[in-house]
């Protein structure tokens, strides 16, 4: 009965109202509508007139005004998106802590896409990072940046090409501490076989899907014999599904040594955790900041792609911060739900500014404001 | 066969001989200040390239007329049938107080289902707690960023180095780092020392305190705790992920920082990338009375066994930190003009800065240039 209703409403008024609906009715509903999101391609997946809704969570300080930008370069390229935007500023639950609002939860949960500006955390005790408390309420397994060298913007290094996947769930930053004695900490670093095999295979599947030629993972086993050991392990095991990829093993000392002196050596990186913090935003050093770089959060729930550079609260307010970040990581999402052309058009648009030189911001040498940045995007489109 | 061992002995009572008489024909002595002028070091030649590296630095300490004896052990964990017992190594560096050591390999799993390394073993047993690497930009070597002057210092008695780890239930393993107030204070305060001694100005502490906030926590307040005793050098706190992205891009800022063991492994090897790579920067290890000098970077280069084209910069550098330890300045620096200049010189280079000789011309490159 509840089945037939529901399968009415995906007739009449697409998916949306479907998805509304789930939660009331019963579990068979609920099967039908999973059954859906998977049977379906992606690109007839959206609503009834095409456009599909994007959370859009523009984040503190310089957050609004780059979020801004994006979303004038969307409707500049016509993208069919929807943009519902939320504020993730933490209340208080009923529990006392402080948390992210539902209101947001719910709206990335339902688009399950969202792009997400910096956050700033609150300075105090009581408040966990909202980063943090975002990853964890999404289920979001793996980082994914890709970092490119720009052309136009000169750094001592060039042809960085490398695109690092960051296990996000566990390892080092399980949040597992305890004080045993005065003065002796234990912190714990937790590595899960389920975990790792996630990332394991995500990271080849990304190589698949945006033809890499190479996978190497990034490991310490050979001091955390049983943990990296187990990481290792776990990687190892997934690439032998996928023999048309190349397969290397790196210790992270290693790699760390052959970036800083010859980075063409790598391709897709896959590591746990803290490796992968460290090594992501070394290879935004190597290419110029993290204002260049984006950055996709894959999940269980759904995607959040984000900008990972800080809020820049000195020159907030000011149209001087540079979009370039987010809007790639706007890019990335494109690409992530299937729109393609609409990702690479931008992407062309934006490259080709900053290669021209001429509305380059602060950051990277220029004189140009923000809006004169975006303005020139829209105008390459 | 008594007879060839006969003839092998005479040969070398014969070469030891006159070489007994060249020597004090030289100096001038008898037997007894010959023996107390002189100083006996331990000597791990390692895994890997180790071997080769440390040959050549023999071949230059003789050609110096170096007064430092060598006492070898062959220490391994990759070959722990031609390995010596780790307890008669620690027993020749308890005793020499001085150790030269190139690289021991870490293979991902022990024959014993030990998970404890050699490496750590050795560091445990004779408590090498702060790990010093002096990166410098080398005159002749091209880089990308030049005037680099880092030294890092780094913890490597716990930390993730703890070879704790358990698997709870299948598939579920736990690492314990551990950090103590203890080991944090003493190397902060070494940072600090060894900043005062060599006229450095400010000191790093790279930490992650913001996710690991009890354990990097506490390193990061031991660190300022010390910091208050010594007023002159400044303290500057960084994230290690920053940290790696500052070294990549503006290495220049950074003076003398002070790290946890892993993040020590991983800026040591970053910023040993920025000035050659892992054949020209040499450290040390300290307890609180043996030194062991080894390169900088860790690592065996393996692939390059045999092939006699390894860099020995790293470990003709360590000779010459241990000679200067070791109060004999003159040699140090004899030896180490020699290897700038070959540096300097460009026209013998080793593979890794683009060259193509092999280490033994190095060697010999730096022997011409003894003087």
């Amino acid at each position: 009965m509840a089945a037939r209703f529901i399968q009415r409403i995906l007739k009449q008024l697409g998916f949306q109202a479907a998805r509304d609906a789930a939660p009331e009715s019963t579990a068979l509903a609920g099967a039908t509508f999973k059954a859906k999101i998977n049977t379906t391609p992606a690109a007839s997946r959206g609503y009834a007139s095409g456009v599909r809704k994007v959370t859009l969570i523009p984040g503190d300080g310089i957050g609004p005004e780059i979020s801004a930008a994006v979303q004038k370069i969307f409707t500049a390229a016509k993208v069919p998106i929807e943009w519902e935007a939320v504020d993730v500023t933490p209340v208080r639950g009923p529990d006392g802590k402080f948390g992210i609002p539902q209101a947001a939860i719910d709206s990335v949960n339902t688009n399950k896409i969202g792009l997400k500006g910096p956050l700033m955390t609150p300075v105090g005790k009581g408040h966990r990072s909202l980063n943090l408390a975002l990853r964890k309420e999404f289920n979001l397994y793996a980082n994914v940046r890709p970092c490119r060298s720009l052309v136009g913007y000169k750094t001592l290094y060039d042809d960085v090409d490398v695109v690092t996947i960051r296990e996000n769930t566990e390892g080092e930053y399980s949040g597992i501490e305890h004080e045993i004695v005065d003065g002796v900490v234990q912190s714990i670093k937790l590595i899960t076989e389920d975990a790792s095999r996630r990332v394991a295979e995500y990271a080849f599947q990304y190589a698949k899907n945006n033809n890499r030629k190479k996978v190497t993972v990034v490991h310490k086993a050979n001091i955390m014999r049983m943990s990296d050991g187990l990481f290792l392990r776990c990687v190892r095991e997934t690439a032998q599904k996928y023999p048309e990829i190349q397969f290397e093993e790196r210790y992270l000392d290693t790699v760390c040594l052959n970036m800083s002196r010859n980075r063409a050596k790598y391709d897709v990186l896959v590591m746990p955790n803290l490796y992968g913090d460290i090594l992501s935003d070394m290879c935004a050093g190597l290419v110029g900041g993290l204002g260049l770089t984006p950055s996709g959060n894959m999940g269980l729930n759904g995607a959040l792609f984000e900008s990972v550079h800080g809020t820049a609260p000195d020159i907030a307010g000011k149209d001087l911060a540079n979009p370039t970040a987010l809007l790639l990581s706007a890019v990335m999402m494109l690409r992530h739900m299937e729109l393609n052309s609409y990702a690479d058009k931008i992407e062309a648009a934006a490259f080709a500014v900053i290669a021209e030189g001429k509305y380059l911001t602060g950051d990277l040498g220029g004189k140009a404001k923000c809006s004169e940045f975006t303005n020139e995007i829209c105008s390459k489109l | 066969m008594s007879m060839l061992a006969r003839t092998l002995g005479r040969t070398f009572f014969q070469a030891a001989a006159v070489r007994r008489l060249h020597v004090s024909a030289a100096l001038n002595v008898d037997d007894a200040t010959y023996n107390a002028n002189r100083t006996t070091c331990t000597l791990i030649p390692g895994d890997g390239v180790g071997p080769e590296l440390v040959y050549s630095l023999q071949e230059v300490f003789k050609a110096a007329n170096v007064p430092v004896d060598f006492e070898t052990f062959f220490l391994s964990e990759i070959n722990p049938g031609l390995s010596a017992k780790l307890e008669d190594v620690v027993a020749s560096i308890r005793k020499n107080k001085v150790c030269i050591k190139g690289i021991l390999a870490t293979p991902d799993y022990s024959n014993e289902g030990e998970l404890q390394t050699l490496n750590m073993k050795l560091r445990t047993e004779l408590d090498l707690y702060a790990n010093v690497v002096h990166v410098r930009s080398l005159p002749g070597v091209k880089t990308r960023h030049t005037n680099i002057d880092t030294v890092i210092i780094r913890e490597q008695t716990e930390g993730e180095y703890s070879a704790l780890e358990h698997e709870s239930v299948p598939g579920i393993v736990e690492c314990l780092k551990i950090v103590t107030a203890k080991k944090s204070m003493r190397i902060a305060k070494f940072a600090f020392d060894y900043a005062t001694k060599n006229n450095r100005k400010k000191v790093t502490a790279v930490h992650k305190a913001n996710i690991m906030k009890l354990g990097d926590g506490l390193f990061l307040k031991s660190c300022e705790e010390v910091s208050k005793l010594y007023p002159r050098i400044e303290l500057d706190k960084m994230i290690v992920d920053n940290t790696t992205m500052q070294m990549v891009s503006n290495p220049n800022q950074f003076d003398v920082m002070v790290t946890p063991n892993l993040y020590g492994a991983i800026v040591d090897n970053l910023a040993s990338g920025l000035v050659g790579g892992a054949g020209v920067v040499a450290g040390a290890s300290y307890s609180a009375d043996t030194v062991v000098f080894e390169p900088g970077a860790r690592h065996t280069f393996a692939q390059a066994v045999g092939k006699n084209l390894a860099n020995p910069t790293a470990m003709l550098m360590c000779g010459t930190k241990m000679l200067r330890h070791i109060n004999l300045p003159t040699y140090s620096e004899v030896i180490q003009n020699a290897i700038n200049q070959v540096l300097k010189e460009g026209k013998v280079r080793t593979k890794d800065l683009g060259g193509q000789s092999t280490t033994q011309d190095f060697t010999r490159a730096v022997i011409a240039n003894l003087h």
